[in-house]
């Protein structure tokens, strides 16, 4: 389920020139010392600003025909079902000038129900599921909506702290439409009592920006006798002023 | 101010330590340049080390390069529809144990200004791990390039940083270029904001 690169996608009328510095507040600072990775990570000197030449207002495109049937059905992807809370997952990607963002590739992986990785380094003793990979991709459509079908992920232990452990989340991937656009986050689940002690959620200074990493359960979205569905939209760097950025 | 509603970008996670499920499961995306790129045949070798010095065995690097004529595929350049049609330009590889990934690419050429000049021949990277809450930006620039001398985004650079910037030739092995991305210390790597 592999997507190739490449130029012949051709997914935006504008062609930007500059894309305008998100407000800081949104975005966690790198060094966050109660998530105890960063400290040895993190870098210590200030960022330079970069002016957006043509190196930073390109970026990689793909073709509408790389991905597979069951790529964003992740419950269709073995010969039987995962074990857990089938979810539908949907939503809209738009910039920060509300403009949607067609034909951009999302590409999201989480924990099973058990709260277990498939992967070699996940140590955690949960069941495997063996009808279940965990990763998936998605494209926009022409307005800007993703979909996914999934099982809700469980909440595992980590090493950050003594009893320290991850709320259920789903890790996404987007590219947008030009190098300065690509964001990598995670989607978190309404209600769920380990954010308020999560460092890497925690790590977000503005209540408002914490917020708006949590998806909403959708009446619309659910579908009756079947799966809960739930709303998560994303918002990507945007080509003009914000009326959000901060003065300097 | 638009009309339409309008928030500001989400909030950037880590990657955490398991990102290979989704982003990485196998190293196709290492290769860059096809059979048929034109251009001179590199392979980048980047190590990303900690503040201890330790390489980093879970880290992820994308790179974004032009063409050998300096050529992006997007239609943001205006030179994209003569851009080397077998070469796409992006590249994703993970770290392995020694806290090494590797590119086989072609050096790219000098990407216009937007001011009349070029700038010198320079790779564009995205590096994320766990415990890097959001990507971290970086160039590669390429020793020995008089080009170096008159770029415009190094001379933002504080002179005794600039050669955090700069790969240089393997010696032991022709076409190789070796890099060592530092995330902390004295020779602490230039990370940029865009």
């Amino acid at each position: 389920m592999g997507v190739d690169f490449d130029r012949r996608s051709c997914h935006d009328s504008g062609v930007p020139t500059t894309y305008p510095r998100s407000d800081w507040h949104d975005q966690p600072a790198l060094l966050y010392p109660a998530y105890h990775a960063t400290e040895r990570r993190a870098p210590r000197l200030p960022l330079i600003q970069l002016p957006h030449t043509l190196s930073e207002l390109t970026g990689p495109l793909y073709g509408h025909n790389a991905l597979g049937d069951a790529d964003n059905d992740l419950t269709r992807q073995h010969v039987n079902e995962p074990i857990g809370e089938r979810i539908i997952v949907t939503g809209q990607v738009s910039d920060e000038d509300g403009r949607p963002v067609p034909h951009t590739l999302i590409e999201l992986w989480q924990a099973n129900a058990a709260g277990r990785y498939r992967h070699a380094r996940d140590s955690h003793p949960a069941p495997i599921d063996p009808n279940f990979t965990g990763a998936g991709r998605a494209m926009t459509d022409e307005r800007g909506q993703y979909r996914f079908i999934t099982i809700k992920p469980g909440a595992y232990p980590w090493r950050n702290h003594p009893n320290a452990w991850r709320p259920a989340h789903i890790h996404f991937s987007l590219f947008g439409s030009c190098f300065v656009t690509r964001l990598i986050t995670q989607m978190y689940f309404p209600g769920d009592p380990l954010l308020d002690s999560d460092p890497i959620y925690q790590s977000i200074p503005g209540a408002r920006a914490r917020q708006r990493l949590i998806a909403h359960l959708d009446p619309v979205v659910t579908q009756a006798d079947w799966a809960l569905g739930y709303r998560f939209d994303f918002v990507l760097r945007g080509r003009e002023a914000t009326p959000f950025e901060s003065p300097r | 101010m638009s009309e339409l509603a309008t928030e500001p970008c989400l909030a950037s996670q880590t990657v955490g330590p398991f990102f290979h499920l989704g982003l990485a499961p196998d190293d196709r995306w290492r290769h860059v340049a096809g059979p048929h790129t034109s251009g001179e045949r590199i392979r980048l070798r980047l190590t990303i080390v900690d503040g201890d010095g330790r390489p980093i065995p879970d880290g992820l690097i994308e790179i974004w390069q032009a063409d050998a004529q300096g050529r992006y595929p997007h239609p943001a350049d205006p030179l994209a529809a003569e851009a080397d049609p077998t070469f796409s330009g992006f590249g994703r590889s993970a770290t392995n144990n020694e806290g090494v990934c590797e590119f086989e690419t072609i050096m790219p050429g000098r990407v216009r200004d937007g001011r009349g000049g070029a700038q010198a021949s320079h790779i564009n990277i995205s590096l994320f791990a766990r415990g890097l809450l959001a990507r971290l930006i970086s160039r590669v620039y390429f020793a020995d390039d008089p080009a170096l001398a008159d770029d415009a985004i190094l001379a933002l650079v504080p002179e005794s940083r600039r050669s955090t910037l700069i790969a240089r030739r393997d010696q032991a092995m022709t076409g190789q270029w070796v890099h060592e991305i530092r995330l902390q210390g004295p020779l602490e790597t230039v990370f940029f904001e865009v």
